[in-house]
């Protein structure tokens, strides 16, 4: 299967951007006539490789071969020029130009300079036609599908007889069809000797044809293994890592099963909430009191039920009831009004609005609730904000810096301190503790703990399932958009259980569609 | 088997394709001003009449296709008028002191580009708002008009003075000047160009996607400094025409025109936001507004504020249609 | 900035002869600024929110036309009560214009930039129309006083822009609505996120810039006693547009300066003045201008900070473009 020779090697690749060791001394190869999975969490480095490949970024070390000799890649048409192609997660095509424009430009077949559209056009339909593809070649890209749009996306990368393809997240947006027509077409070109680099989050994708998994993880190689010698619980234990932080381990260890009473109204019940594209009906109860953590690969649906939760994305499925009663969550203000906070995943896209000042982020939320004809007194924001700086200890404790100026823990704790200021009964923390350092980490896991002792509900994502159990009172797991389990974190649940769960799932039907049974574990 | 699945993912439609919705209004919009023209006056009739409509808006029509190239890549040209006016003004500056006209050709048409390129250079490589850029060139420009003269300078060249008298026409009487001649060359030109080059081709794509140009391998940079230098050659082949039809070059001529233009590029079916729009729509929308002119001419009972109100009304229309057809884009 | 205003004073040094009340250049500045700094002061509110208002000028030209065309057609041309009548009635439509900007763009969701520009050419239009095409020429003496009068020896128009400064000062540091309008220019999905009804503010921004700029009109009719459909705020949206990025305010949207929109519109104010007394023609200042804008954006520019610190570190400071810009000035 894999030819003597790879037909691509990087070797001891290193990229930093200011502040952040993106790659580190990263090595990988890839064989004719494979298809190779790179895996790793989020931040792991998958994208800096690829865009090192594929010339968006040049390395600051390393080597790059390609059939055995070293090339520099300035750039993507460079790179394509070399037999690198990529087809990107988001459609990286123009829906306002015609299918065959789509996979020919830059490139148009031409005479005396013009293009010759009658070639192109043929052109495209034969090269579709191999993909299986049979559709109108002067439509415009637009009026197509997703799936047919990343169809054509590789009807492009290959024309260029691409000796090495890159599908990064291609299947993101495609349903079970879809993706087996995409994976028909990998084996194709497999067949015809492409090497194949596949980056996806579904692991059944990965078991399902990749020959052999390179898992980066911080931004260093964890390992190349052959798929079928990689269980999959091995494969999760080497993108999480298993290392626990000298600081996390001196803190008490205290498991919190003290689980909420659950016969009780449940303040947030979800009953078959979903959206199409972003994840299955599931079924969630949150009750006061009670810290619900999300546990799952990066892509794996954690963030949608969140946003669902929240009404930052609309719900196309199923209900919310709040108390008990029938709650329409369409819009953040709507969740806002019935006690809902949500600190968002990505902290600098959608949580801080960076010019303002740390005081004038914190009451945000507060003051979008008054409307902005009741401002606050200064003398009030001054209390809260004093309050919540010492509190969350934020440092520096100078309420009117912009907030871009503070480091990214102290940004997460200014987002806390702005829902906590609205009082709300159920928080949702999608990642706190991402990317902050230790000390920081620490402190908001004390607060979550202390917030649910006070009786506040949280809802508490994070890929770190060690954080996951140690703050919450049960468990829900999600896999492939889809939440699979609802585990009690009693004295039997550990981050292998959990890990197993990620690892193996259950199919997405039967688990999911079942009720929220709160000790289903996984098979 | 399964590609039939995925074929389905193609939504029912009349076989006409959405882009070219917004230019067909446009034509439909001419044919019936043009049919309330004719049933009104009976001198509407005249086919002279239309090709006054050309007469008189040849420069318009040049620029025009100018900032559809803009347009198409989602950016703006502001500095339009101006380049147009400041052309004008160096010409008849230079015819003043004496110059040989051919001469005075070459500087005029290289002044507009070579602004045009600087302000490309300002847009892509400091990443400034076109808006913004356009409109310090638009200043420039303007400036450089008062400082050449506060006066109108008149053109008294030969050279000149046959272009601006030169008629080419039927037996019948009919006739057009030699700049809507030149207009149509460069319409014709600039429809190729868009067509059937690649620089064309990536005019579009910059302007449907501009982050997938780049990640497509397309010279995004080159591509939009050549635009607004397309558009700055436009205007300076305009401002020459323009003074061809007036014989003079005058400080404060064309002051507003990019509104005009940018007008008539729009209602012409371009959108504003790029990526989708015809040179030939650009000349329907110049088309348009002609033949509200001379309809609002003919009538003496309406005044010419009504050109700018219909204008305002037009441009609220398409932007409308366009979003409508936007939305069900999604 | 100041700097470059210091440098230009001398040339007309700050006459101040007393006449009952005070004249002199300085003074003319402040006054001939007013219209300005009103146009600017809302401008500023759109462009934090991240929007522009191209139709401030033409909306001067309308209210303009509208209150000269009530007083002109009232028995009492000097009583305060038609006065008072013709500025509700400008002031009015002006609101409805404004709130025509707002929902095209809050509520239909048109690029701010094109929504305005419809009304940046109809209402031209529409001011014509109301002056029928002609110059409307008024005699009372309450409508000259909005641009010419007196009042404690400075011109009314100056405590005008003033009580419209601190006016719009308080308006948005008083209450939320700075806050929340910088909120949604710096940030709008986080803002969204954080529960701010975006579409109110950015609606009520456009409104008020056209409050704004009704009173500008009322500012520059009265101050020559007519109005001139075509001409009235003519190009005042792009001074205005100039002064609120001069003034620091970034044209992205955010973070707001109404000091500095203030400061902005008496720079450029004193550019025209100055280029006017040296008897250079008004027109020759925009060459000024062109420099201005383009020093200011690549000031601004993020990208043009980051090549020139790298050029520095290099070799030869000073990136292409704007040198060869300026190159061309003498030209």
């Amino acid at each position: 299967m894999t030819g003597s020779h790879p037909v691509l090697t990087m070797t001891g690749i290193t990229k930093t951007f200011p502040g952040v060791r993106a790659l580190h001394n990263v090595d990988f190869r890839l064989f004719p006539g494979e298809v190779h999975a790179l895996m790793g969490e989020n931040g792991a480095g998958k994208s800096t490789l690829i865009k090192v490949l594929t010339g968006v970024y040049d390395t600051d070390e390393g080597i790059i071969t390609l059939a055995g000799e070293q090339v520099f890649l300035t750039g993507p048409m460079q790179a394509a020029a070399a037999g690198v192609s990529t087809v990107y997660q988001e459609v990286n095509l123009c829906t306002n130009l015609s299918v065959a424009e789509n996979i020919f430009i830059g490139r148009e077949p031409r005479r005396l300079g013009l293009i010759r559209w009658g070639e192109m056009r043929r052109r495209a339909r034969d090269l579709l036609a191999r993909l299986g593809l049979d559709i109108d070649v002067t439509a415009q890209l637009g009026t197509y599908s997703l799936a047919v749009q990343q169809m054509v996306a590789i009807a492009r990368a290959i024309d260029v007889r691409a000796r090495v393809l890159i599908l990064d997240e291609p299947t993101s947006s495609l349903d079970a069809g879809e993706v087996a027509q995409l994976f028909r077409i990998m084996r194709q070109l497999r067949d015809e000797r492409v090497a194949i680099l596949f980056v996806t989050h579904f692991l059944d994708q990965v078991y399902g044809i990749a020959d052999r998994i390179t898992v980066l993880r911080n931004g260093s190689l964890v390992g190349e293994y052959r798929t079928a010698e990689l269980p999959q619980l091995t494969l999760v234990e080497k993108m999480i890592g298993k290392e626990l932080d000298v600081l996390e381990r001196l803190d008490e260890q205290q498991k919190r099963n003290i689980a909420a009473p659950s016969d009780s109204t449940p303040l947030v019940e979800a009953a078959e909430l979903g959206r199409k594209g972003g994840v299955t009906p599931f079924s969630l109860r949150i009750h006061a009191g009670e810290v619900v953590g999300l546990a799952g690969l990066l892509g794996s649906g954690r963030t949608e039920v969140a946003r669902l939760l929240f009404g930052a994305d609309r719900a196309d499925h199923g209900q919310v009831r709040v108390d008990g009663g029938k709650a329409s969550l369409r819009t953040p203000i709507q969740a806002i009004d019935r006690g809902i906070g949500f600190s968002p995943e990505n902290r600098r896209a959608e949580g801080i609005v960076p010019e303002l000042s740390v005081r004038e982020n914190m009451i945000l939320a507060m003051q979008a609730a008054r409307g902005w004809l009741r401002p606050i007194p200064r003398r009030r924001q001054d209390e809260l904000v004093e309050k919540y700086v010492k509190a969350l200890r934020i440092r520096p404790a100078n309420p009117d810096l912009p907030v871009r100026h503070l480091s990214g823990g102290n940004q997460q704790k200014v987002l806390l301190a702005r829902w906590l200021i609205t009082e709300p009964r159920l928080l949702i923390l999608d990642e706190p503790t991402r990317g902050i350092d230790i000390g920081a980490k620490a402190e908001i896991q004390k607060l979550v703990v202390e917030l649910s002792d006070g009786g506040m509900a949280v809802l508490f994502i994070s890929a770190e399932l060690e954080e996951v159990l140690r703050l919450s009172h049960r468990v829900a797991v999600m896999r492939d958009r889809t939440m699979v389990a609802q585990l009690d974190n009693d004295t039997t649940l550990d981050a292998d259980r959990v890990m197993q769960t990620i690892a193996s799932g259950t199919h997405r039907e039967e688990v999911n569609r079942s009720t929220p049974s709160p000790s289903a574990s996984a098979r | 088997m399964s590609s039939t699945s995925l074929t389905t993912g193609r939504t029912w439609r009349p076989h006409l394709p959405r882009r070219h919705v917004p230019v067909l209004a446009t034509l439909v919009l001419l044919l019936v001003t043009y049919g309330i023209g004719v049933s009104q006056y009976r001198a509407f009739s005249n086919i002279q009449v239309v090709f006054n409509v050309f007469i008189d808006n040849g420069f318009l029509l040049v620029v025009a296709v100018g900032m559809t190239f803009v347009i198409l890549t989602g950016g703006i040209d502001l500095s339009v008028g101006s380049v147009v006016a400041m052309t004008a003004m160096v010409s008849a500056a230079l015819l003043q002191d004496g110059l040989p006209p051919a001469l005075v050709l070459v500087i005029a048409l290289l002044i507009g580009p070579a602004l045009g390129f600087l302000m490309g250079c300002a847009i892509h490589v400091f990443d400034i708002q076109p808006f913004i850029v356009t409109l310090a060139g638009m200043f420039f420009a303007r400036g450089i008009c008062t400082f050449i003269s506060d006066a109108s300078i008149p053109i008294t060249d030969g050279f000149w003075t046959t272009m601006s008298q030169a008629r080419i026409g039927n037996p019948a009487g009919n006739f057009v000047s030699i700049s809507v001649l030149v207009a149509f060359a460069v319409v014709l030109v600039a429809a190729y160009v868009l067509a059937y080059t690649r620089f064309g081709r990536n005019v579009y794509a910059i302007g449907g996607n501009a982050q997938s140009a780049l990640l497509m391998g397309l010279p995004v940079g080159r591509t939009r400094i050549a635009v607004y230098t397309v558009s700055g050659l436009c205007s300076a082949v305009g401002g020459i025409l323009l003074s061809f039809y007036t014989l003079s070059g005058a400080p404060l001529i064309a002051v507003g025109m990019e509104l005009d233009v940018i007008a008539a590029v729009v209602i012409g079916g371009a959108v504003l936001t790029g990526g989708s729009g015809y040179v030939f729509g650009t000349v329907l929308g110049v088309l348009v507004l002609g033949v509200i002119q001379t309809l609002i001419t003919f009538d003496g009972s309406l005044n010419s504020w009504w050109t700018k109100i219909v204008i305002g009304g037009l441009l609220f229309a398409f932007i409308l249609l366009q979003r409508l057809i936007g939305i069900r884009f999604t | 900035m100041i700097a470059v205003n210091t440098v230009y004073r001398p040339g007309f040094l700050s006459i101040e002869v007393n006449d009952g009340h005070l004249y002199g250049t300085p003074i003319d500045i402040l006054r001939l600024s007013a219209p300005l700094i009103l146009v600017a002061l809302g401008m500023t509110l759109v462009i934090a929110t991240g929007g522009i208002d191209l139709s401030v000028g033409s909306l001067c030209a309308i209210s303009g036309a509208i209150a000269c065309l009530h007083i002109s057609t009232a028995t009492d041309r000097n009583s305060p009560s038609t006065v008072l009548t013709a500025l509700a009635l400008a002031f009015g439509a002006a609101l409805v214009l404004g709130a025509w900007n707002g929902l095209l763009v809050a509520v239909i969701g048109i690029q701010p930039i094109i929504a305005t520009l419809i009304l940046m050419v109809a209402g031209r239009g529409l001011a014509q129309l109301i002056t029928e095409g002609q110059i409307i020429t008024i005699n009372s003496a309450p409508y000259r006083a909005i641009g010419l009068g007196h009042f404690l020896t400075l011109p009314l128009a100056i405590f005008i822009a003033l009580a419209a400064a601190l006016l719009v000062a308080a308006f948005t540091r008083r209450t939320a609505l700075g806050l929340i309008v910088e909120s949604v220019g710096g940030n709008a999905e986080a803002s969204r996120l954080a529960g701010i009804r975006s579409g109110r503010v950015v609606f009520l921004v456009y409104v008020l810039s056209a409050a704004c700029a009704a009173v500008a009109g009322f500012m520059i009719t009265a101050n020559v006693s007519s109005a001139d459909g075509n001409a009235a705020g003519l190009w005042i949206e792009l001074d205005a547009i100039l002064a609120v990025v001069i003034g620091g305010t970034s044209l992205a949207g955010g973070r707001f300066s109404l000091g500095g929109t203030v400061l902005g519109a008496l720079i450029i104010q004193t550019l025209t003045t100055t280029v006017y007394a040296m008897n250079i023609s008004p027109q020759t200042s925009l060459l000024f201008k062109a420099v201005v804008v383009i020093a200011v954006c690549l000031i601004q520019s993020p990208a043009f900070r980051a090549k020139f610190r790298r050029r520095r570190s290099d070799r030869t400071p000073g990136p292409a473009a704007p040198q060869r810009k300026k190159e061309q000035v003498p030209a």
